[in-house]
């Protein structure tokens, strides 16, 4: 008897320590530094031309940490700030990258600017980039300053800016609390060879035409789907055309609100789906990339700027980069692509640069942010080295007036769709919960339009998902 | 004083239950430190309510039970049954072929070849990182990967399957996984517990006539009861806490319908506002089931040893 007692106890200490151990799971997995330091001004020139930033330096902290998720900000800060030697001397910018899945992003950075006050002068988080679907989570709080009041830009550094990126980071005192050098407003790109099978034409405007609005837009489908094309690729597609323009935030009060037109998403997918206009694929997954290449049957993707020039560019080639192909006219189905305004503007994407509280190098970020954000000479120069779309008002108007042409797209000057674009963008509606509540929505939905569940039921697996992860809203 | 010392003990004769209790130590601060206190502050935690709303702070505000209102409220016999569903349907084939595999490489007269090279191979799935071979089972089995490409090659199916939106494909899938990793690792125990047994035993049963069958079930299986618990135990409290194989494989929604939803998978839906309070009350009742469940197989396995006791 007294054996079996021992037992059982070893038994129970077993279990209680199998069950605690998997309670307190650490979320910082993969966080990489990448140090940089400046190299002491070879010139004098440069010394003398950077005497007023050598006054300030006096009073900056030596160490910059600036928080981010992948290496695009820090290839555009390298490329225009650092290389065109604004950086003053003896300061060490490093780069905390966390990649962004399942929030471990954000798990980093908040742990890292809870812990900012306790933190060592050199350890503290100086600058911070966001994406505008969880923008308002940072901009709501203390941890990011003022970019006028605190940081020092001034109204005309910002009268460039499109004022959509302005609204997103704006509390909700009206404090704007972060800038962007990039506007990613979003359009329809569709095949020109499908096009011109289904439309009789691949001329833009007359494509325009055609999809002008969603009614039009399933007239095309049904069109498209009787000469055994797709017209959109899978579920996700037009989310964020329908998101962008709710007529009310997700949350009033604590109520979870699904607007309208999240509704009409739910519907016209649906439609889609059981017609067979899509191919039932899901964003970023490898069927969806396949359908951009050119084994290809869908009629266009909605897409923002980055993924124009990045994301569909390398899909659409036969032979990938990576393997030595070129990215020219022959390779797959490059130049086969055009763009339209589509249905709706919408915009898809950005990342914004904030300053953090408790940073000890406001002059540094105030120069950063102003040339990468609002320097019309240095914004106009990314977007002829990069062809990304920069967040000036007055350099992409002269980008679309110029004779500027995209090979990728045909020779058709993209920038002109994007600076018309831009202004209608309307994004007073969004809530800190965008983020959370969007992706809710959207793998919610996935069961319905698979045929697993009821409209009720997916709906319902939707709020259960939302009050999980945001315990202060309801139903 | 030394030798007044040695007296002492001479007369006490030597004891060695304080060695015991030395040697007991390490484990039992390991044990405090590790596991009773974050045990008991999960208790304390799960009756307060505490998350974070954004970059903002909720509490701790004591609320009494509404965190175990709301969880029995949330759906949790369906991810109950989910995750027992899936354990089963990974562990009865487990078990038989274990069982099976553990008798043919320790039976003598079957002069099997290489079981060392066999012991090693099926270990092998259980060397792969779980996260890993979820999502390499992920792109197999998606609508365009390798397994939809064959069975489409070879005329069984028109179109693709789409696997991962039957409830019971995925389902399958997740068992398969958890199958295919721990099998090897069962074959290994029980097959240590099955050479442990007395070879006159076996013998003495094979002279008297008995058949292999009748070998296997009269006498193998219960001499290794105590290994079987051992094993059952393991392995439920291991299902209990399934969690990176159908987290990876459905990207943590446990679609679909939230049919593969394990009982960590929702405890982990809570750590994305950092609600320790609802997490909390999760695990406690975690720790209720597992309890519960440890001492019904215990106990309904050792019956009849107790029974013998008794009647001697």
């Amino acid at each position: 008897m007294q054996k079996k007692l021992l037992v059982l106890m070893l038994i129970g200490a077993m279990l209680v320590s199998s069950l605690t151990g998997c309670s307190s799971k650490d979320s910082k997995g993969t966080t990489e530094t990448d140090v940089s330091v400046t190299e002491p001004a070879k010139s004098e020139d440069t010394a003398a031309t950077e005497a007023p930033a050598t006054d300030s330096e006096v009073t900056q902290g030596k160490v910059f940490n600036i928080y981010c998720w992948n290496e695009e900000f820090k290839s555009r800060y390298t490329d225009y700030f650092e290389k065109a030697g604004k950086l003053p001397e003896g300061i060490t910018v490093n780069f905390i990258v966390t990649p962004s899945e399942n929030n471990a992003y954000q798990n980093a950075l908040d742990q890292a600017l809870l812990n900012q006050e306790s933190a060592a002068t050199d350890d503290k988080v100086d600058m911070f980039l966001i994406e505008a679907d969880y923008a308002l989570k940072y901009v709501d709080s203390d941890f990011a300053l003022d970019v006028k009041g605190d940081v020092g830009l001034t109204d005309a550094d910002l009268a460039d800016q499109y004022q959509y990126t302005k609204d997103i980071v704006t509390d909700s005192n009206g404090i704007q609390k972060g800038t962007t050098w990039q506007a990613t407003p979003g359009l329809f790109v569709y095949r020109r060879s499908i096009a011109k099978d289904v439309l009789g034409t691949d001329d833009p405007d007359q494509v325009q035409a055609a999809l002008s609005d969603w009614t039009k837009f399933d007239a095309v489908a049904t069109q498209a789907s009787a000469k055994g094309y797709k017209m959109l690729s899978g579920y996700d597609d037009a989310y964020r055309t329908f998101s962008n323009n709710v007529s009310a935030p997700w949350v009033d009060g604590t109520k979870i609100v699904i607007d309208d037109n999240f509704m009409r998403w739910i519907d016209q997918t649906k439609l889609y789906t059981d017609k067979g206009y899509n191919n039932k694929t899901i964003l970023w997954a490898p069927e969806w990339s396949a359908d951009q290449g050119p084994s290809g049957k869908v009629f266009g993707f909605f897409y923002s700027t980055w993924g124009i020039n990045f994301t569909l560019l390398g899909n659409s080639l036969a032979t990938p980069e990576a393997e030595g192909g070129k990215a020219e006219v022959g390779n797959g189905i490059f130049g086969d692509y055009a763009v339209c305004q589509g249905p709706e503007s919408y915009y898809w994407g950005g990342t914004w640069i904030c300053a953090a509280a408790g940073t000890d190098n406001l002059p540094l970020i105030k120069d950063i942010m102003q040339t990468l954000t609002c320097d019309p000479a240095t914004m106009k120069q990314i977007t002829e080295d990069t062809q990304d779309y920069t967040n000036n008002q007055t350099a992409m108007g002269e980008l679309a007036n110029s004779d500027f042409q995209s090979a990728f797209l045909g020779g058709q000057n993209h920038i002109k769709l994007f600076a018309e674009a831009a202004p209608k963008i309307d994004m007073s509606n969004i809530s800190p919960y965008d983020q959370g509540l969007n992706e809710s929505l959207q793998s919610a939905m996935h069961d319905y339009f698979d045929g697993t569940v009821t409209k009720e039921a997916a709906l319902e697996n939707f709020y259960k998902s939302a009050i999980e992860k945001y315990p202060e809203l309801t139903k | 004083m030394k030798k007044e010392r040695n007296k002492e003990v001479k007369v006490k004769g030597v004891s060695y239950a304080k060695w015991g209790y030395l040697f007991l130590i390490p484990f039992f601060t390991v044990y405090i430190i590790f596991s009773l206190i974050p045990l008991i502050s999960t208790f304390y935690n799960s009756f307060f309510e505490n998350y974070r709303s954004g970059l903002k702070q909720i509490g701790p505000n004591f609320i009494g039970l509404e965190n175990y209102k709301s969880i029995l409220n949330a759906d949790l016999l369906q991810y109950i049954s989910n995750t027992f569903i899936m354990w089963l349907m990974g562990f009865i084939p487990q078990i038989v072929i274990a069982l099976l595999l553990a008798v043919w490489f320790s039976d003598l007269r079957l002069r099997l070849r290489a079981t060392g090279l066999f012991k090693t191979i099926i270990y092998m799935p259980n060397l792969i990182m779980a996260a890993a071979f979820s999502m390499l089972f992920f792109s197999l089995f998606s609508d365009s990967g390798p397994i939809n490409n064959i069975l489409m090659n070879m005329g069984i199916l028109k179109e693709p399957f789409r696997f991962f939106t039957s409830v019971w494909a995925t389902r399958g899938l997740i068992a398969g996984m958890n199958y295919l990793m721990w099998f090897g690792n069962t074959t290994i125990v029980l097959m240590a517990a099955i050479l442990g047994i007395d070879g006159c035993l076996l013998e003495a049963a094979a002279i008297d006539g008995a058949s292999p069958w009748k070998v296997f079930t009269k006498v193998t299986i219960p001499s290794i009861r105590p290994i079987l618990i051992f094993v059952v135990i393991t392995s439920m409290l291991g299902g209990i806490q399934m969690f990176d194989i159908p987290q990876i494989l459905t990207n943590g929604d446990g679609t679909p319908n939230r049919q593969s939803m394990t009982l960590i998978m929702f405890l982990n839906n809570h750590l994305f506002s950092k609600n320790y309070g609802m997490a909390g009350a999760l695990s406690v009742i975690l720790f209720i089931i597992s309890s519960i469940l440890s001492v019904l197989v215990f106990s309904s396995m050792t019956r009849d040893m107790s029974k013998k006791k008794g009647g001697r």
